[in-house]
């Protein structure tokens, strides 16, 4: 048995760093630029000359001047201010598969043979990327037995919104995309699924869960209708309830001529125990970054795939990439493909870390994510649902998936204390805030854990010690909870009508100094 | 320095722990005293008062004598100006008796105050440029509430009474303190409104005990600016009512006429098609006009009868604790206006906050009409913001 | 076979370990557990289809780089492409941050525990700011194309809440083809993206014909590209501008960051909606994946409400002299704005925005200038001396350009295509062949230098290019 630390005496790093704008002093300089040579000029003559007078610069940007040392000194500062998987136990943000990001694949994406790949070489020259591209496309075909995949996709969410192209080319190509107008989705879904479906236009029906948290099989019959041109659904949603019947939602969507597809933004504990093709689905998608290990990078580059059955592969995004046994090649030339989704061919440094993730694990490690996320999963729950106040809704006793769905409600109604402070509160402890719920809240009061593979025993053990401590001082002294945090990097507390108010907010330091 | 109103109904609650449903009427009261029941109602407030301190706020506070509020505010040792109020003994506590046939307010034979006392303490606190107006009570006071200001001043409900239906009040005493401090400190900013239900006395008296929208006060909202971490969805619940309306107005059927039923969310989908409406009952529009307005059931149906309409609509919302969409603010559209318009031809449009509240649950009728409930029973679409929709179960 | 063994990635892999955790829920196995939620008929009973495990750090570096040394890069190779994916100088600051491990495994923690990563960002806009000299910018998107096609539908929110029923986006004809695309796709719903033509001799937009266009009084916007797609300046800027604001409608502008050390910024020249790529500031190439958009506009309320990102705002804090951070998701005042259709947004490119920031603060306002200098010298000499080959036509429009300049080889009696294949055996990258998305312009290659471009880079250019067309070697 590892030691486990309890209420470590944290504090972040707080360098009150001034703001960038403000520090070091005119000519100072962080980096030269290469010169045009002699010969050049001569040739070319001053720059002056070059530029089109209606369009020569009037006054320079006032940009800071620092040199070197000082620049990167407030970077680093700001970085120690700033809490990152690789320094906590990131456990609270659900859904977002804060996962170990292994050291060694940071090597591979920092190559001078990948970082300086222009995307308009020629094939010959880009055979290893391609290589890596294609076989990943392989392997997430295997992962979900669908039938084809596109890595255009810059995230999830751009992936889903490939995957309501496709539905759209799909019933248009068979006359019923006017008719066919309604996509279905459920509450409990990630929100980019009824975001992407009405970017495109369509209607958007969601369900709401029934009393087992499930959602309601019964308002799906009664909502679906000629007019439904897609299902598109999570499983497990953000409760970790395993949507048993999810065979059957997908039997009703078909029988009524509509499309299914399956969010896999909750993947981690299903790798290998389940297939999107087993439950009958016409279409998925991965956010190759979480499920596949990429570090979040402060919210991006991520990465996501669109993968589709055989009757839908000639709609993917283009380009794919394609093996013709001798070499590896990118096919832009699909007429009825949804077209591009972003510049170039998806994000491959995201596609290099899922690759070298699989070959490092094979089959036999990917199904043991899955198993070890479920049984974290379900430890932590057990132990965190023996705090007060602290309960976890619908499904009594059932176990859960990778992640669960709490509710702070009692504890909230005995103490004041909300999830909003607690999870301010849980900084002070050294841990990143947590992932509450989507909006609108369907529970009140939610708290989101996903304790994935990477956690041991002991970070579990420290992580519910931690809200056990808070739970108790908001019971007995709530006004320190409310007023958290204290050792966070921002000493201060911000007046939030400076984010919310017409007059008081600004995006830019220059807009802030006019106000 | 802000100044906040405090209303005590001093003997809200009394008739429920006696099990009464309700403490309105006098004989209620006396016959609650005699079970032995105890005056909680300042009991509560005093919970209240004492979050509103704890939280730091320092308002000037404005009160009634005695049980009113003046002892509340002396047992948490805060300041305080009392209010005279004309007819109030200190020793003889308000009641909210039912209006009699004429709309007055009856004063017992006893001599004790009346809800005439909450109104013209509300209206005073109003006058004298209350930022807020607290009151402890039930369904009852709320009514009294919506009397004497109705949306002119924030209030909030301290819960008191034994029958709270209305959405006025706070979650508990405390919270109704805190929520109350926030306000008052500029932490809270936003108000919304909230529904004032309250047993609907004219079936009560054919022996129906059935619940009825009375309008609506506005409260702190104290939500906070929801913003979600990890997506770009936003949301609240003002914008989902906005966007709802923005929908029926884009999709809206010139040729037919539309039987829009009360409430604040339909009352929004009508500003937003420039038109006049009647918050508490039924109006009719027809080529983009008010075809008539505060409806009753024959005036409907009478309407109904004299254009060939190419369609009917039925535009309600979702009423009440138990969800209900047709029944309480909408009478109006009775059995027979459904009957002949047609269950596809209802639209329900409500914000998802507001039907998340019957999660695991489901929407009511109540048409007085059993087939008719029957009818109408299953699953329903509701509308919940720009071309977006939920299912909802709706029972008999 | 099933082969487990204890993960590095994975402590509970160990088997007592396990065990513990399995007694404290007292199942036997963690079969128990999923079997008990997902139904037999689900479960999938074989072994994925994947390549058995490389057990080691080793043997997976030897594996990957093995792979990856198949690749040849613009370090081995000139490289004279571009056309939306530019190498740069990367400062070794901006490496040095962008892999720190509290910036590069972090995600959306807040105010209070991500301060730094709040005010990196808040800096980052701040930054773009000053080189755009606009007053509000948003949150990275995904890239250049995706800040075009949610500028494209700003502009169409703006008319609708304005009241206006106008959806055409007018574009030049000459625009970046992925981009256009992109936005025909990603705006169908919403909008109509009409080309206006150029002119012949010019290559510019052509204003009567955009007149033509905005008197149909249904255009919501007008966008244009500077330098454009070809690489020369639009030198009618600022008249687009004003004949877009004429007829009602939204200017949108895409500049070329890196020019902005010596070109006007847009914001100057009428434009009331800025969008583009930070890739050149500090973002290695890495085969496309280092795009990331940019959106700007002027502090209207009316603009800030149709932002589709987040916004990171500056917030005053109870402590004099210290400020915090807050995203303040799409800021909308109480009345709200009216919109048909909403956009989407995810996971974007946090770490880009950060680099960028970086990148600007090393460079200050000298180094920009001297990048846009040392570009456009070296872009003038190669065109001179391409111009000197027998058949080749370097910048047929005779414009001034930044960084990339049509050559024509149409006279030379060669493909773009056949060119860039017999440059590889000189171990040069030629310009992107535009002859397909453009076909009117013949066999032309679009060629792009930058700082880093040395004379004898473009020498050994012009001598292959010579030897590859029949000229004789000089």
């Amino acid at each position: 048995m590892g030691y486990v630390k309890k209420n470590r005496d944290f504090h972040q790093a707080r360098w009150d760093e001034p703001f960038i704008m403000e520090m070091g002093n005119p000519g100072e300089r962080g980096v030269l630029v290469p010169q045009a040579s002699d010969e050049v000029k001569k040739v070319s003559g001053e720059v002056s000359e070059l530029i089109p007078a209606g369009l020569k610069r009037k006054k320079a940007p006032k940009l800071p001047e620092l040199s070197q040392m000082q620049v990167l000194r407030h970077y680093m500062r700001l970085s120690q201010e700033t809490i990152g998987t690789d320094i906590n136990i990131d456990i609270g943000l659900g859904t977002c598969t804060m996962k170990y990001s292994p050291k060694i694949h940071e090597q591979f994406v920092r190559m001078e043979k990948f970082q300086e790949l222009h995307p308009y070489q020629d094939e010959s020259t880009v055979q290893g990327i391609l290589e890596i591209m294609y076989k990943d496309e392989q392997y997430l075909k295997a992962i979900s037995g669908m039938d084809k995949v596109s890595l255009q996709p810059s995230g999830g969410s751009q992936a889903i919104f490939a995957n309501v192209q496709t539905i759209r080319a799909y019933f248009e190509e068979r006359g019923e995309a006017e008719k066919r107008d309604e996509i279905i989705t459920t509450i409990l879904s990630h929100p980019a699924n009824p975001g992407t479906a009405s970017t495109l236009g369509y209607k958007v029906i969601t369900l709401y869960p029934d009393e087992n948290g499930l959602p309601d099989i019964e308002a799906l019959k009664a909502a679906v209708s000629e007019r439904t041109a897609a299902l598109m659904i999570t499983n497990p949603e953000d409760t970790g309830i395993y949507n048993d019947r999810i065979r059957q939602f997908v039997d009703i969507v078909h029988e009524a001529g509509g499309l299914c597809v399956y969010d896999q933004a909750n993947l981690n504990g299903v790798f290998g125990l389940t297939r999107a093709k087993d439950a009958g689905f016409d279409m998925c998608h991965y956010n190759l970054h979480k499920s596949f290990s990429s570090p979040h990078g402060c919210q991006g580059p991520g990465a996501g795939a669109q993968c589709v059955s055989e009757k839908l592969a000639k709609y993917v995004a283009a380009p794919t990439v394609e093996y013709d046994g001798e070499k590896y090649y990118l096919d832009g030339d699909r007429p009825k493909s949804i077209g591009k989704l972003r510049m170039f061919y998806g994000v491959p440094s995201v596609l290099i870390r899922a690759y070298a993730y699989i070959r490092t694990l094979g089959a036999d490690g990917m199904k043991q994510i899955a198993e070890l996320s479920i049984l974290n999963n379900n430890y932590l729950i057990k132990k965190l649902l023996e705090i007060k106040g602290l309960s976890m809704p619908f499904a009594e006793g059932r176990f859960r998936m990778e992640q669960a769905r709490l509710s702070w409600q009692e504890l909230t109604e005995e103490t004041g204390v909300t999830t909003d402070d607690i999870c301010r509160r849980i900084v002070d402890y050294g841990f990143q805030d947590y992932f509450t719920s989507h909006h609108p809240r369907v529970l009140p009061e939610p708290f989101t854990p996903e304790p994935v593979e990477t956690y041991s025993k002991d970070d579990m053990d420290e992580y519910a010690a931690a809200f056990a401590a808070i739970a108790k001082e908001a019971y007995s002294e709530p006004e320190l909870v409310k007023g958290a945090p204290y050792k966070a990097a921002l000493g201060a507390r911000i007046e939030e009508e400076c984010l919310t108010e017409w007059g008081k907010f600004a995006t830019t330091w220059r807009a802030y100094k006019k106000l | 320095m802000e100044k906040i109103g405090l209303i005590v109904n001093p003997i809200a609650g009394i008739g429920g722990k006696a099990g009464f449903k309700g403490s309105d009427g006098e004989e209620i009261y006396r016959e609650a005293i005699l079970r032995g029941a105890v005056k909680e109602s300042g009991q509560k407030a005093l919970l209240a008062v004492r979050a509103l301190k704890a939280a730091g706020a320092q308002p000037t506070i404005l009160t009634c004598p005695g049980e009113m509020g003046a002892r509340v505010c002396e047992a948490a040792g805060l300041a305080y100006t009392v209010i005279e109020v004309p007819g109030a003994e200190v020793t003889c506590p308000v009641t909210d008796m039912p209006e009699t046939e004429a709309g007055e307010t009856a004063l017992t034979d006893a001599g004790c105050t009346t809800a005439a006392d909450t109104v013209y303490a509300a209206r005073t606190f109003l006058r004298m440029g209350a930022a807020l107006i607290l009151f402890a009570g039930g369904d009852g006071t709320a009514r009294d509430m919506l009397d004497a200001v109705g949306e002119a001043v924030p209030v909030l409900g301290i819960p008191a009474g034994c029958k709270i239906h209305s959405g006025v009040y706070a979650l508990n005493p405390r919270r109704a303190g805190e929520l109350a401090a926030g306000y008052l400190q500029g932490k809270v900013r936003k108000t919304k409104e909230a529904e004032v239900m309250d047993i609907d006395e004219e079936e009560f008296r054919r022996g129906r005990v059935q619940s009825r929208l009375y309008g609506y006060l506005r409260i702190p909202d104290g939500r906070g600016m929801v913003q979600n971490k990890k997506s770009g969805s936003r949301y609240s619940e003002q914008g989902a009512i906005e966007r709802l309306a923005d929908y029926l107005a884009d999709t809206w059927d010139e040729e037919s006429l539309y039987i829009v039923g009360g409430g604040s969310t339909t009352a929004a989908v009508m500003r937003r098609m420039n038109l006049a409406n009647t918050l508490l009952g039924v109006d009719l529009v027809y080529k983009g006009q008010v075809a008539a307005a505060d409806c009753t059931e024959q005036e409907i149906l009478e309407t109904m009868d004299r254009y060939p309409f190419a369609g009917v609509k039925i535009l309600v919302t979702v009423i009440g604790g138990q969800g209900c969409i047709f029944g309480r603010g909408n009478q109006q559209i009775s059995a027979r206006v459904i009957r002949r318009a047609g269950r596809e031809n209802i639209i329900v449009a409500a914000s998802p906050d507001k039907l998340l509240s019957f999660l695991g649950s489901s929407l009511s009728v109540d048409t007085g009409d059993e087939e008719v409930n029957r009818y109408l029973s299953g699953y329903m679409r509701v509308l919940t913001g720009y071309g977006e929709y939920t299912v909802m179960k709706v029972s008999d | 076979m099933e082969k487990t063994f204890v993960h590095p990635y994975m402590p509970n892999s160990v088997p007592e370990v396990k065990q513990e955790l399995l007694d404290e829920l007292g199942v036997g196995s963690v079969r128990e557990i999923y079997e008990s939620i997902i139904p037999q008929e689900l479960l999938y009973k074989e072994r994925l289809d994947l390549p058995e495990p490389i057990r080691s750090e080793y043997e997976l570096k030897k594996h990957v780089s093995g792979i990856l040394n198949r690749n040849v890069s613009t370090e081995e190779y000139t490289s004279f492409l571009g056309a939306g994916c530019y190498k740069h100088q990367i400062p070794a600051v901006c490496d040095e941050i962008n892999t720190r491990g509290e910036f590069l495994t972090a995600y959306c923690g807040d105010t209070y525990s991500d301060h730094g990563k709040m005010q990196a960002i808040f800096e980052y806009t701040s930054m773009m700011g000053e080189l755009l000299d606009a007053d509000v910018v948003s949150y990275t998107t995904y890239d250049a194309g995706q800040s075009v096609c949610s500028a494209f539908r700003m502009a169409v929110r703006l008319q609708e809440t304005a009241g206006k029923e106008r959806s055409v986006i007018l574009v030049p004809d000459t625009m970046n083809p992925d981009i256009y695309s992109q936005a025909v796709s990603y705006c169908r719903n919403v909008s109509e993206i009409v080309k206006v033509r150029h002119l012949p001799e010019t290559g510019l937009m052509d204003m009567e014909e955009l007149e033509a266009l905005l008197k149909n009084g249904n255009a919501a916007a007008v966008f244009y590209e500077n330098p454009s797609y070809l690489g020369f300046f639009e030198t009618q800027a600022e008249s687009i501008a004003d004949l877009t604001h004429q007829y009602g409608a939204v200017c949108i502008a895409q500049p070329q960051v890196s020019a902005l050390g010596i070109m006007e910024s847009p914001m100057n020249l009428g434009a009331d909606i800025v969008c583009g790529d930070i890739q050149p500031l500090g973002m290695h190439m890495q085969y496309g994946g280092g795009q990331a958009g940019f959106i700007a506009s002027h502090q209207k309320l009316e603009y800030m409400e149709q932002f589709p990102t987040y916004m990171y705002g500056i917030a005053k804090t109870d402590k004099a002299d210290t400020y915090g951070w807050g995203r303040a998701m799409n800021y909308r005042c109480s009345h709200g704005s009216r919109e048909k259709a909403n956009e989407y947004f995810g996971t974007e490119t946090g770490l880009w925005g950060i680099t960028a920031g970086v990148y600007l603060a090393s460079m200050g306002p000298r180094g920009m200038y001297e990048l846009g200098e040392t570009i456009m010298q070296n872009l003038k000499y190669l065109e001179m001396r391409l111009g000197e080959i027998e058949g080749v036509k370097a910048n047929p429009f005779g414009r001034s350009n930044f960084q990339e300049v049509l050559v024509d080889f149409s006279g030379t009696g060669k493909s773009v295509a056949d060119i860039n294949k017999a440059l590889l055996e000189y171990g040069i990258f030629g310009g992107k062949d535009v002859s397909r998305e453009f076909p009117w312009l013949g066999q032309c290659g679009l060629y792009c230098v930058s700082e880093l471009t040395s004379r004898g880079e473009m020498d050994a250019l012009l001598n292959a290019l010579r030897k590859i067309t029949g000229e004789r070697e000089v």
